[in-house]
């Protein structure tokens, strides 16, 4: 934590960079933290809490400006940054990513291959809760499934959280918001929720890197991260990625191999 | 199930200009005769059908849907319906995740030469979702607004 603020501070006080993006101390969970000055760097805190993924941010021009800057990730933001770059929305000369590896040595990268080396370390692996909740949706029959889906679903108003807490939502304009014709319904129907869940799941084919910001921000706790986790688990053989690792050759909807499965196509 | 003889099934055909649509036409200029249930929407390829407009269909009432398009190597454009199938296949897959009833889309290639197979499809398909009744749960969902929402009266 100590080495963590200091490198903050000198990279500020130095001018290398002109903002850090971290976490500080929230009321009840660790917050995000946008320090310009070595004194804002003193609040910084990273540890196994700091779960929110501040890699929506950096796509944000408004917020880091021109100028280079900084920001702490865990493994899971790691995941999103190098989707971020495969999809060219990043460059290495403006980003300084900053983690502290499971040793508790402070790891600083500068170019996006160090980070792939370093994240292909780490297997995305189901956690306690997505493996109870998928397990459950996987021994379900298919009305079983539409009631459960049905049922979550009927909880949602359309605050568009998941849409926000998700890095790789970048679009500058949403489908939900085409209104030449009305694409999806704005109001919180079951059926509208529901093309918007599915909608959001067809964008992230290829692309989810499952770190579950979408889950995570959802308020009333719809499990939503597990749409795309799911679909990215059982399209990744299909489509030859590999889940939480940024897809290198291409992405999977707007590239196509002649040998691709047809077997349902009459 | 013999309650549903009399249910006459809704569907909607999305069909590319080139290949479905001329196989479609080849079907009656033939003279072959097939269901009459099935309404032709035409695209310019398979590639332009957005998946949003299949659950739009169904939820507007369609019974079932046909998405047909060149066989791979004939599309017009050189690669839209590689990318089309692409698209189902990811499509399905969440679909299939959401308890959709995938059994009620129907994809199929039917070129320009192939009028008779057209009419195997529509012939097959209605069977298929005659066998399965009509969707329902999909519908009931669809309405939902107008019975709890606007018209209270009713």
């Amino acid at each position: 934590m100590k080495k963590l603020r200091d490198r903050a501070a000198e990279l500020l006080s130095q001018g290398v960079v002109s903002l850090v993006i971290g976490y500080e101390e929230g009321t009840k969970r660790p917050r995000p933290l946008f320090c310009r000055n070595s004194e804002g760097a003193e609040k910084l805190i990273f540890d196994s809490h700091c779960f929110h993924n501040l890699a929506v941010y950096i796509t944000k021009k408004e917020l880091v400006g021109k100028e280079r800057f900084a920001v702490t990730a865990p493994i899971s933001t790691l995941r999103s940054i190098m989707q971020l770059y495969v999809e060219n929305q990043l460059s290495e000369e403006k980003l300084l990513v900053i983690t502290v590896d499971l040793s508790g040595e402070l790891r600083e990268f500068t170019t996006f291959d160090e980070i792939a080396a370093y994240v292909a370390q780490f297997e995305l692996k189901r956690g306690e809760r997505e493996q109870e909740i998928l397990s459950k949706i996987e021994g379900m029959t298919r009305e079983e499934r539409w009631k459960f889906w049905m049922e979550e679903m009927s909880h949602c108003f359309k605050c568009y959280a998941c849409r926000s807490a998700c890095p790789l939502c970048y679009c500058s304009k949403c489908v939900v918001e085409v209104n030449r014709p009305q694409w999806i319904n704005p109001w919180p129907a079951p059926l509208a929720n529901m093309e918007w869940h599915i909608n959001r799941a067809m964008h992230m084919v290829g692309r989810c890197t499952a770190c579950g910001a979408c889950g995570d921000a959802c308020p009333v706790g719809i499990p939503v991260d597990l749409i795309t986790r799911k679909m990215m688990e059982d399209l990744a053989p299909e489509f030859g990625y590999v889940p939480g690792q940024p897809a290198k050759q291409g992405n999977a909807l707007s590239s196509w191999k002649l040998d691709d499965r047809e077997q349902f196509i009459r | 199930m013999s309650s549903n003889t009399d249910f006459e099934p809704k569907i909607i055909a999305f069909v590319c200009n080139w290949c479905t649509y001329a196989g479609a036409d080849l079907t009656g200029t033939s003279r072959l005769k097939y269901a009459t249930n099935v309404k032709i929407v035409r695209f310019p390829c398979t590639g332009r059908i957005d998946f949003l407009l299949l659950l739009k269909s169904f939820a507007q009432g369609a019974d079932g849907v046909i998405v047909s398009g060149c066989h791979p190597n004939d599309c017009h454009y050189t690669s839209g319906n590689f990318h089309a199938r692409r698209r189902w296949i990811a499509f399905r897959s969440i679909l299939d995740l959401m308890g959709v009833d995938i059994r009620r889309i129907q994809y199929s290639w039917v070129s320009a030469a192939e009028g008779s197979k057209w009419a195997d499809l529509v012939n097959n398909t209605v069977a298929d979702i005659r066998a399965l009744g009509p969707y329902a749960e999909y519908q009931k969902v669809a309405d939902y607004l107008e019975k709890e929402g606007y018209n209270e009266e009713a």
